[in-house]
């Protein structure tokens, strides 16, 4: 089967900062990729040129047959966006719309979905993340681990094939970020694709098919959750050493 | 186009703009700022008055209050001059303005500053005016800079009372020369050089004061 | 002193002060809709991408701002009238007047959306959106509803304002005001009670404004805090 998103050869500068510097990896439809590294290694930027928030200056991405290089058209965006879903570090919720109304705006505008419909499938998803009360509240009136969970469920409301999480939990205190990771491992468990860029190496370990280690813009070594427990370089070493 | 006369007249006539706006500024600002320490100071009775009396004028349109100095002052039997007129009104309407914009300020002042103020040996009243106060205004230059812009543009409504100040002045060369185009761009181009450059400055002011604080 | 003040005018004139007041409500909000929403214009364009977009709103508002209101009238009406145009009184006036109100919501609402931050708008075209639809459902009520009680105090001085329209004869509450002068000669007496038919406007708008506030902006009914 060919991988669901694909980078070849991906570099990214902001002005004269080489932020990707030829980054290549795959990601197999159904699996789960982790990528971790230091903090300015370029992970984040990687997984927001996967869904175009960022463009390349050189190189390729496929992401479910949508081909991004240099100069994609906010057109071709628009439709990779129908396919693939982003959860941020800091939620972005909606502030003005309920946790309900958040997450049927894109179904109602975007898919056209019925008012009935959009409710209910927004129910659903609601329930999926375990906050099916929380319908009529205010993203202000939750707390930041149910706030998360909302931005989850909103995503997933618009059935993308792939979803990908920008360390969705460093935001959180630590006692809320288990509910979140629970959401996102039963989601894994579903089948759904993720790559999520994360600082949880216990749940990296656990959770992912692979995990892409990035060092200064590159991929530095990937491979299966065995990896940490044997780092064939220093670098991941010494950041396996730092992290557990 | 104009003639030397005309344009003579206009600079005449910008000088009394000039002139009414800084009146309405600079007393318009003592009897604001007698408004804004009214606005919080801890008696009732002085709260209430001082909010009526902004309530008061800021519902008033200027234009209106101009008719009232004038024909107002006629009955306490003063002389019909309009420009008297036109001060008393402008002097009222800039001071409630004033009084709020300061009275912002005022509250902004940090508490920290009113306890630190405490542990000084001065007369609470001494406190108020030589530490509150000063920070309360300073806090509040963008603002008060910004509200001249207002003033300046606000005198063009005395010449609804005769004040033969721009717009005055160039409705008169309007209605002997029938180019409106060209007077009133004239007299636009001439009061946007007394705004432009205190809307600029209240900008910048702002600016400095948001960095300060961040 | 030995004037006495006589208010008996009121008697046979206040259907025309009514009338005025009907008229300078009406004229007021004709202003504030249309101003508003050419102003929301104007900072979208001011918060666009492109630069000469930005610029031209920049240097609309700025000439608009730093001349007077009642200079902008006269050259709109006489102006327009010399060059050929024979537009109505109340024309010019409402033209003038939303020019006026536009440039002011312009700063306000460029205010309210800049403090959207980008990360609404991010999540709103990863969600599938569309430019215009981001704009309209996820940047522009919440930044609306931030900068709405600096848009009502804008709106209150506008309605004020309409009173200028008297200086090129458009019917309203203060050209009615000098018409009854001329004919009574009460001027004080018929000016001030003028001046307290504005003041009371001026409690029903604001009173309008807040109630409008509570019907557009559900979060705010609910829950009663700023955004
Ligand atoms: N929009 C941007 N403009 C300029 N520099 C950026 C931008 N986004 C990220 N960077 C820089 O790129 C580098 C990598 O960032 P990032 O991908 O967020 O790293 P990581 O997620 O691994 O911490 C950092 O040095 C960061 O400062």
């Amino acid at each position: 089967m060919s991988p669901i998103v694909k980078l070849n050869n991906v570099s990214k500068s902001f002005g004269s900062l080489h932020v990707l510097q030829g980054v290549s990896f795959d990601v197999a439809a159904g699996s789960v990729v982790a990528i971790i590294g230091r903090s300015g290694s370029g992970k984040s930027t990687a997984l927001r040129c996967i869904n175009g928030l960022e463009k390349i200056n050189s190189g390729e991405i496929t992401v479910c047959n949508h081909h991004l290089h240099h100069d994609v058209t906010r057109a071709q965006l628009r439709a990779l966006h129908l396919d693939v879903g982003i959860v941020f570090q800091s939620y972005n919720l909606f502030p003005h719309l309920t946790v309900g109304q958040n997450i049927m705006l894109a179904p109602r505008w975007v898919r056209k979905q019925s008012k009935p419909e959009a409710r209910e499938h927004a129910a659903e998803v609601l329930r999926k993340v375990g906050l099916a009360e929380k319908f009529d509240a205010y993203p202000e009136q939750l707390s930041g681990g149910q706030q998360q969970r909302v931005a989850i469920a909103r995503s997933l409301a618009m059935e993308p094939k792939l979803m990908l999480f920008d360390e969705v939990t460093s935001a959180l205190d630590p006692e809320l970020t288990g509910e979140v990771l629970k959401v996102m491992e039963s989601l894994a468990r579903d089948g759904m694709t993720m790559v999520l860029v994360t600082h949880e190496m216990a749940f990296a370990r656990g959770v992912a098919d692979k995990i892409v280690f990035m060092h200064q813009g590159r991929v530095w070594e990937e491979g299966g959750g065995e990896m940490l427990s044997a780092p064939q370089t220093p670098e991941l070493r010494q950041f396996v050493g730092n992290g557990l | 186009m104009l003639t030397t006369f005309q344009m003579q007249a206009l600079l005449t006539a910008a000088v009394w703009t000039a002139g009414l706006s800084l009146i309405a500024f600079v007393l318009g600002g003592a009897v604001g700022l007698l408004i804004a320490v009214m606005r919080v100071s801890a008696n009732r009775v002085l709260r209430g008055i001082a909010f009526t009396y902004i309530q008061i004028v800021q519902g008033t349109p200027l234009l209106v209050m101009m008719m009232l100095a004038f024909f107002g002052l006629s009955i306490l039997g003063f002389d019909l001059a309009p420009f008297t007129a036109a001060s008393f009104a402008m002097v009222i309407y800039s001071s409630a303005y004033f009084g709020e914009i300061w009275r912002g300020g005022i509250l902004a002042v940090p508490k920290t500053q009113w306890e630190a103020a405490e542990c000084l040996a001065l007369h609470p009243v001494q406190r108020f005016w030589l530490v509150i106060i000063p920070q309360g205004l300073r806090i509040s230059t963008p603002p008060t800079v910004g509200f001249m812009v207002q003033i300046v543009k606000n005198t063009s409504l005395a010449s609804v009372i005769g004040v033969a100040e721009l717009t005055y002045t160039s409705k008169l060369i309007n209605n002997s020369t029938f180019q409106p185009f060209i007077i009133f761009s004239v007299v636009a181009v001439l009061y946007f050089c007394m705004c432009y450059p205190l809307a600029w400055w209240s900008r910048k002011l702002e600016d400095k004061l948001n960095v300060a604080h961040r | 002193m030995t004037y006495t003040f006589d208010f008996s005018f009121l008697a046979e004139y206040w259907p025309q002060l009514l009338k005025g007041l009907a008229q300078t409500a009406q004229l007021s909000l004709l202003s504030i809709i249309f101003g508003f929403l050419l102003g929301t214009l104007l900072a979208i364009g001011r918060t666009a991408q492109s630069k000469l977009l930005r610029r031209v709103c920049a240097i609309y508002v700025e000439a608009i701002r730093n001349t007077p209101l009642l200079v902008q009238m006269f050259m709109i009406y006489f102006g327009l009238a010399s060059v050929g145009f024979k537009l109505s009184a109340e024309f010019c006036a409402v033209l003038a007047i939303v020019i006026n109100v536009s440039s002011y919501t312009c700063e306000i609402m460029r205010a309210g959306i800049e403090s959207v931050r980008k990360g609404q708008r991010e999540a709103s075209d990863c969600l599938g959106l569309t430019w215009l639809q981001s704009l309209f459902l996820v940047v522009l009520p919440p930044a609306t509803e931030r900068v709405y009680p600096a848009l009502v105090s804008q709106f209150i001085l506008i309605m004020l304002a309409t009173s200028l329209v008297s200086q090129i004869s458009a019917e309203e509450l203060t050209s009615t005001a000098a018409r009854i002068d001329s004919m009574t000669f009460r001027s004080f007496e018929i000016y001030t009670v003028v001046a307290l038919i504005y003041i009371g406007l001026a409690f029903v708008f604001r009173l309008g404004f807040w109630a409008l506030s509570r019907l557009v902006f559900p979060r705010l009914r609910r829950l009663g805090t700023p955004l």
